[in-house]
């Protein structure tokens, strides 16, 4: 079980904002396809400058392995301030 | 010191506070970022609880040794936010002013577009998604060159 969380405009564009995918997928590419492979739009979104992911809340360089249970997180380019 | 609220803050409170106490810092350097009106309803901060506050934290710790500062803070909203309400606060404390005022300007560029924070302007014609700018990208490289190659 692997759980993805979306943010900011990535939410908008895939139309959910959490999603628990079962099995889990062994890593982070095969977890993209996955997430989109209903969604062109939200292929697009993710394949951005910017885009950039966090498995249980550490930033992944690459294509990361995911552990079971994990939590996955996509975030569009940063904006604060 | 990071704090993410989605209430008002005073933020001359929370100056006072930073600087209460400090008999060794001979300079407190502040920047506050507030809404502006615009052209329509506000802003609207995202934050990944949890992971924002650490990813802040953590360059806060770079900041403080890269500028020998004494202590650095951020207030910073999140959720919706009204205009002429503040957005963010970064205070930094430190011996003498340069360091203080260099590491403010850092640690602003940082938070426009590398904290994992996201903004959403709301308008007549709906909520848009901000994206950091050209300008915002720049300002958060100088202090990349500036580490790669010191004068």
């Amino acid at each position: 079980m692997v759980r993805v969380l979306l943010f900011g405009k990535l939410r908008d564009v895939a139309g959910w904002r959490e999603r628990v995918c079962e099995p889990a997928p062994a890593t982070l590419s095969a977890l993209k396809a996955l997430i989109c492979q209903d969604d062109s739009d939200l292929a697009d979104a993710l394949a951005a400058p910017g885009v950039q992911a966090a498995v249980d809340r550490v930033l992944a360089r690459g294509d990361a392995g995911l552990p079971e249970g994990c939590e996955v997180a996509f975030m569009p380019a940063m904006s604060g301030g | 010191m990071i704090r993410l609220t989605d209430q008002p803050f005073d933020p001359g409170a929370a100056l006072n506070a930073f600087c209460s106490g400090r008999t060794e810092a001979g300079a407190v350097a502040s920047f506050l970022g507030i809404a502006r009106r615009g052209d329509g309803g506000g802003l609207e901060l995202e934050a990944y609880p949890g992971f924002t506050q650490s990813e802040i934290e953590a360059f806060l710790r770079t900041a403080r040794d890269r500028f020998t500062l004494q202590d650095a803070a951020v207030i910073h909203r999140i959720g919706r936010i009204a205009p002429g309400e503040a957005i963010v606060l970064v205070l930094t404390a430190s011996a003498h002013r340069r360091e203080a005022f260099e590491a403010c300007d850092c640690i602003m560029d940082y938070l426009k577009s590398r904290a994992p924070l996201w903004k959403r302007e709301h308008g007549p014609g709906g909520a848009r998604w901000v994206e950091p700018t050209a300008r915002d990208l720049d300002d958060a490289a100088r202090w990349d060159q500036a580490t790669e190659n010191p004068a």
